[in-house]
């Protein structure tokens, strides 16, 4: 950065008006983005990385407002200008992606339209050619047949054709400035490696400068120049990559690195930065010894298992013509087979409707398959409807542990209340006294300070409602665990703690678990061995270091290209 | 194309079921009363063989599924049964009298949407503003207010103490003649035939019960646009034309407020279902010779085909209103008719 | 329950106008409850002699063209008005719930049937329905009650249908089914008790409907008849003589009647915030 930064800000501290006050957002913020370089800002949520970018390109609103401190564009002040120079500069100068591409963009527009607006907007297309304009840029951002999609409303398309689409609405006036704002996040990874590949393209081709906003670690390494650490609205750190995961100095940088799971990580490295900044070290995660090898017999067999669902999307047809059978179902789960032994782990991975949670849902019994059999402890449990399940005493052999942990609290009950239930109607507990001791025992078991309980779900921070959907889970002492997503809703740093407390549960109360998961780094953690599922399908088989750094299959080969993630020897 | 075609035919064939379902309805009404129904049909003042009479022409001599064969051939013919209090077919009764009743309802509805839509809009793209208190204030007391009462209160004020309107009697003051009939509304009769001095008049009538309807429509009308349109302004999409620097105008027209007018479309069938029934009331404070009037002096004097003839005929046109609305949802937004 | 006091004080310390709607809420409860002991005048006693009085001290809303006293009227009207919305709409709370609750939990056919009975109803215009339905059952103050109940059926419905089908998928139902619970245990403990807050609403602004259709029924001749004291009935006696300028037979009964539904539509958000959990602190 010898001339001078495309972007700066300086010292930029902003607040937001709230009922209960004044709420400081961003502290002494300060951070330059250099022509044509590729800035990544990552935190965990509400480190303010987002709060930064709105306010730079002057979308806070009402409620949020820059106190002190200034953002700058090539010599231009963008704090305290007015809206009507920030709107010209906004997609000319400046542009901006979000999250959730298919909310981003108009419903009832089409997305050919919606490049025009912007092209008319600033002058860079006539009434005669915008249309060609706007089908150049839908063919730049690599979208296939752009005189059909140039039609098409976001609803008929993919999450990531819409990201491609809001990403041509970005450069169609070849901005020098894009900020993305977790482009990815909710994408499969395989579209997400693409999008990002394509962002980096495109970019790189106009000599764009890029703020990409993440709090994957590993996508900042793989796409940036320059990484600035943000956290609770303050910036700890600032260096290059290699600079960064090489000699990371602040201990929060640290901390972060340590919990971002990568293909050689181990459980005990996650947590391994004392947490300084808390002031309170983590529960002592024993040194996890080499895991056994499972032996002994299986807890659980699926066999041919089936899965159909009507189609919701069938495509229009007139009266006299005969439903196709085969376009009238879906079948999530096709012919899946596997076995579990007592006390392995088995991780069940694949991207968005490959069919691993439909799978998962059938063995906890919450489901009834259309063809198959499950069998666990040597019972056919898929000869029970899902219903008769529920009042069988093997109900509570098999439990499981849900993906969002505050949808899956009662919001009406506390903590205390959401794991009584299972020991009431499980275990046929009544005395309270009897239900508190155990309670109690639970709490200490998962690391939940025993004053929480009596707090409800929105009052305890997404950690500890993790703990008390584990706690739940474990009350009636199943022998087998369905992990559904555990973590994926969870911050890094968090997330690091909830998986050696799952290591360690596990041990002491010698269950098995079936972890379904996108996230492979992550499965390999807790597995000892991983399903790959594509379609319904299984893809591949194996242990899990022979998946991740051997692939047989060229499914399994891209998806474990995909994710993204550093390697500090190869930076 | 052909799944828009598709669509609109599927909305069609979705009305026979509501329309299957009101006439079941309404024939148990007729049905419902207690003892022998064709001492009620016949009237107070009917002798035996009139009532044999009526029992035969209803069939109620039969089982209920043949009873209800008839009631619907009886409505496949327009037939809906004789009015005790006139002598007249309840069907010409309630058709002479519809103009009257539509005119009004449609003037109030229009009155309430220029007034509502604006102001929901202005409310919503200025949070915390007096035009928001103002849209807020207006809205909750706007459904509180009984319209009876409020009619009242506009002719107390307009009518005796400044003296503005002319007398709440009917739709033409009696100095007045009727207009030549081709619509039924007497402004548009009157200005087809040319005589503006008849159209002025009749608007002057029209004026007060069309804004008592009005106030009362106001309310749900300035709700809805004002909540759709926080919730656009406040949506992913909005967010990312304001950062692509779309000009305000397109911001709020073509990405706030198209999306916004969804909503407030699908809420005006509700409202019409509202004044249709406030219909009623004002007629009767207004004395204005619609069906709303026709039917309460129905009801005063138990003459049972033309209570139940009224309510099945408002029925039937409310379903009509509703498809109307459904179709020109289902040809403007692309989404209809996906997640059924 | 101490608990529920001081979030019930919270709650009204927080929104100045909840505590107003619950205040005047009071009123008429406490109007409705103890009206016939209140009223200084018998409200069925005539006097020839003082017909049509405006407003004075002795006759704080003036006299009728019986010579009753319209304030004592107003006052006792109260129990009459409030008993009628009251057992509608705890009729068609129960119904609507239980029907609403059935077809969003277990969709299918249930839900297909609930729903086109609902819609059958939602199909009428429905004031002009509960003209045909008390005009069809006979002219009872009995039936306008079951005519409101079955008007507003739909919109409890609708409403448990909705907020049960989103809620049918959630975590914490399917936690209670892997603890063995049944359908009907997990729709009265974990689905039901979250519904409550969205049908407490309803109920607050169906309150205010019911009494306006009641009222309105009766503006047009049905249900209770003269001489009971009724808010409708009494506007619609009034009306005569608003053109000739006595105003207050139809205002001051107008009047409390408008107060009435403004403080039930008042109560809507504020019986959110004390239902709620989420906004308990």
């Amino acid at each position: 950065m010898t001339t001078q930064p495309l972007l700066s800000v300086d010292a930029l501290s902003v607040q937001f008006r709230t009922r209960e006050g004044t709420v400081t957002a961003l502290q002494d913020v300060s951070l330059r983005v250099g022509k044509g370089e590729v800035l990544g800002i990552v935190g965990e949520s509400g480190s303010g990385k987002s709060v930064t970018a709105y306010t730079v390109i002057g979308l806070l609103g009402e409620a949020g407002r820059a106190v002190n401190g200034a953002a700058t564009y090539d010599g231009l002040a963008l704090t305290g200008a007015a809206e009507k120079d920030l709107r010209d500069l906004r997609g000319r100068e400046i542009s901006m992606i979000f999250q959730n591409p298919r909310a981003a963009l108009n419903p009832i527009r089409p997305v050919g339209r919606q490049i025009e607006d912007v092209l008319l907007r600033h002058a860079q297309a006539s009434r005669m050619n915008v249309r060609d304009k706007a089908l150049a840029m839908l063919e730049k951002v690599r979208i296939v047949d752009p005189e059909l999609r140039y039609g098409s409303y976001p609803f008929e398309l993919s999450g990531g054709m819409c990201q491609r689409v809001m990403i041509a609405m970005a450069l169609a006036c070849d901005p020098r400035l894009l900020i993305a704002d977790e482009p990815t996040t909710g994408l499969d990874v395989t579209t997400q490696k693409a999008t990002m590949d394509l962002i980096r393209d495109l970019t790189r081709e106009r000599h764009m400068s890029v703020v990409l906003i993440t709090h994957d670690l590993g996508m900042a390494a793989a796409y940036c120049d320059r990484i600035v650490v943000m956290q609770k609205g303050r910036v700890v750190e600032s260096a290059s990559v290699r600079d960064l995961f090489v000699n990371p100095t602040h201990p929060y940088t640290k901390k972060l690195i340590a919990a971002s799971p990568g293909p050689h990580s181990e459980l005990a490295d996650l947590t391994a930065v004392p947490d300084e900044l808390e002031g309170a070290a983590p529960p002592a995660a024993p040194v996890a010894p080499p895991i056994p090898a499972p032996a002994g017999d299986d807890l659980l067999e699926v066999i041919d298992l089936v899965k159909e669902f009507p189609r919701q999307d069938a495509p229009g047809r007139w009266p006299w013509q005969k439903r196709d059978p085969e376009k009238a179902v879906f079948r999530a789960v096709d012919h899946v087979s596997f076995s579990l032994k007592r006390g392995e782990s088995l991780g069940l991975v694949g991207e968005s409707g490959c069919g691993k949670s439909t799978t998962s849902s059938i063995i906890t019994r919450l489901l009834d398959p259309t063809a198959g059999d499950v069998i666990f402890a040597g019972e056919n449990v898929t000869s029970f409807s899902a219903a008769a399940f529920a009042r069988l005493p093997q109900r509570r052999k098999i439990q499981m542990v849900f993906q969002d942990p505050h949808d899956s609290l009662n919001p009406r009950f506390t903590a205390r209340d959401c794991i009584a239930e299972p020991l009431r109607r499980l275990l046929g507990m009544s005395g309270g006294r009897e239900i508190g001791a155990r309670i109690d025992e639970l709490a200490d078991r998962v690391g939940l300070p025993r004053d929480l309980l009596t707090r409800f779900p929105h009052q305890l921070s997404g950690g500890q409602k993790a703990r008390v959907g584990i706690a739940r889970a474990i009350a009636v002492d199943p022998l087998m665990l369905v992990l559904d997503e555990p973590t994926s809703a969870l911050d890094v740093s968090v997330q690091a703690v909830v998986l050696q407390l799952l290591d360690r549960l596990k041990r002491e109360m010698g269950m098995s678990y079936i972890f379904v998961s996108h996230d492979l780094n992550v499965v390999r953690l807790l597995c000892e061995r991983v399903i790959v599922m594509n379609r319904g399908r299984i893809v591949e088989t194996g242990t899990a270091d022979e998946v991740l750094n051997n692939p047989r299959e060229a499914y399994t080969r891209t998806l474990v290209q995909a994710i993204p993630h550093f390697e500090p020897g190869r930076l | 194309m052909r799944t828009k075609i598709l669509q609109v035919g599927r909305r069609l064939l979705q009305a026979l079921p509501s329309v299957f379902g009101i006439i079941v309805i309404s024939f148990v009404l007729t049905r419902a009363l207690p003892g022998d129904p064709a001492v009620y049909f016949a009237g107070a003042m009917a002798d035996k063989v009139s009532i044999e009479q009526v029992r035969k022409s209803l069939g109620l001599d039969r089982g209920w599924v043949e009873q209800f064969g008839i009631y619907v051939d009886n409505l496949a013919h327009g037939n809906m049964g004789m009015s005790l209090s006139t002598g007249r077919p309840v069907s010409e009764e309630l058709l002479s009298r519809l103009p009257a009743s539509i005119e009004l309802t449609l003037l109030g509805l229009g009155l309430a949407v220029l007034v509502a839509v604006p102001l929901g809009v202005l409310a919503a793209t200025r949070p915390g503003s007096w035009i928001d208190h103002l849209c807020r204030l207006l809205v909750t007391a706007g459904v509180s207010l009984p319209t009876f009462f409020t009619g009242l209160f506009l002719i107390y004020v307009f009518y005796f103490l400044l003296g503005w309107a002319p007398s709440p009697l009917g739709r033409l003051d009696i100095l007045y003649l009727s207009p030549p009939q081709v619509t039924g509304f007497y402004t548009i009769d009157s200005l087809l035939a040319g005589d503006l001095e008849t159209f002025a008049a009749s608007l002057a009538q029209l004026v007060l019960p069309a804004a008592t309807l009005g106030l009362f429509a106001l309310a749900p009308i300035a709700r809805m646009t004002r909540a759709a349109m926080l919730g656009a302004l406040a949506s992913d999409y909005v967010r990312t034309a304001k950062a692509n620097g779309l000009s305000r105008a397109t911001v709020l027209g073509t990405y706030a407020f198209r999306n916004a007018a969804l909503p407030v479309l699908t809420t005006l069938g509700m409202v019409f279902s509202f004044l249709l029934g406030a219909n009623v009331l004002v007629e009767k404070v207004f004395s204005w010779p619609g069906i709303g009037s026709f039917a309460i002096e129905a009801l005063v004097a138990s003459d049972y085909a033309a209570v139940q003839g009224f309510v099945l005929s408002m029925a039937l046109l409310f379903v009509a209103v509703n498809l109307a609305i459904d179709l020109v949802l289902t040809l403007v937004d692309p989404r209809v008719g996906l997640d059924d | 329950m101490a608990r529920f006091l001081r979030h019930f004080r919270h709650v009204m310390a927080e929104n100045p106008v909840t505590a107003v709607a619950f205040a005047l809420l009071g009123l008429i409860v406490f109007l409705a409850l103890f009206g016939p002991w209140i009223a200084p005048y018998d409200p069925l006693a005539t006097e020839a002699t003082k017909t049509l009085r405006p407003p004075t001290w002795a006759h704080p809303f003036g006299t009728d063209h019986l010579g009753r006293d319209v304030f004592s009227r107003v006052i006792v009207a109260t129990r009459l008005d409030l008993g009628i919305a009251i057992s509608a709409v705890a009729l068609s709370f129960a119904a609507g719930s239980a029907l609403g609750c059935s077809a969003g939990f277990w969709g299918g056919w249930t839900d297909r049937i609930i729903g086109r009975l609902s819609d059958t109803i939602m199909a009428f215009p429905l004031f002009v329905l509960a003209m045909g339905i008390v005009s069809a059952l006979g002219n009872s103050i009995e039936n306008i009650v079951y005519a409101t109940a079955i008007i507003n059926l739909p919109f409890y419905a609708r409403v448990a249908r909705a907020e049960t089908s989103v809620r049918r998928n959630a975590g914490y139902v399917a936690a209670a089914r892997l603890c063995g619970a049944s359908d009907t245990r997990i729709l009265s403990t974990q689905v039901f008790p979250n519904i409550l807050p969205p049908m407490m609403v309803q109920v607050s602004l169906n309150m205010g409907w019911a009494i306006l259709n009641a009222a309105g029924l009766s503006f047009i001749g049905l249900g209770v008849r003269p001489p009971d004291a009724e808010w409708g009935i009494m506007v619609a006696e009034g009306a005569t003589y608003i053109v000739s300028g006595e105003w207050w037979l139809a205002l001051f009964p107008g009047a409390a009647l408008m107060l009435a539904v403004f403080c039930f539509n008042l109560l809507g958000d504020g019986l959110r915030d004390l239902v709620d959990p989420l906004r308990r602190t």
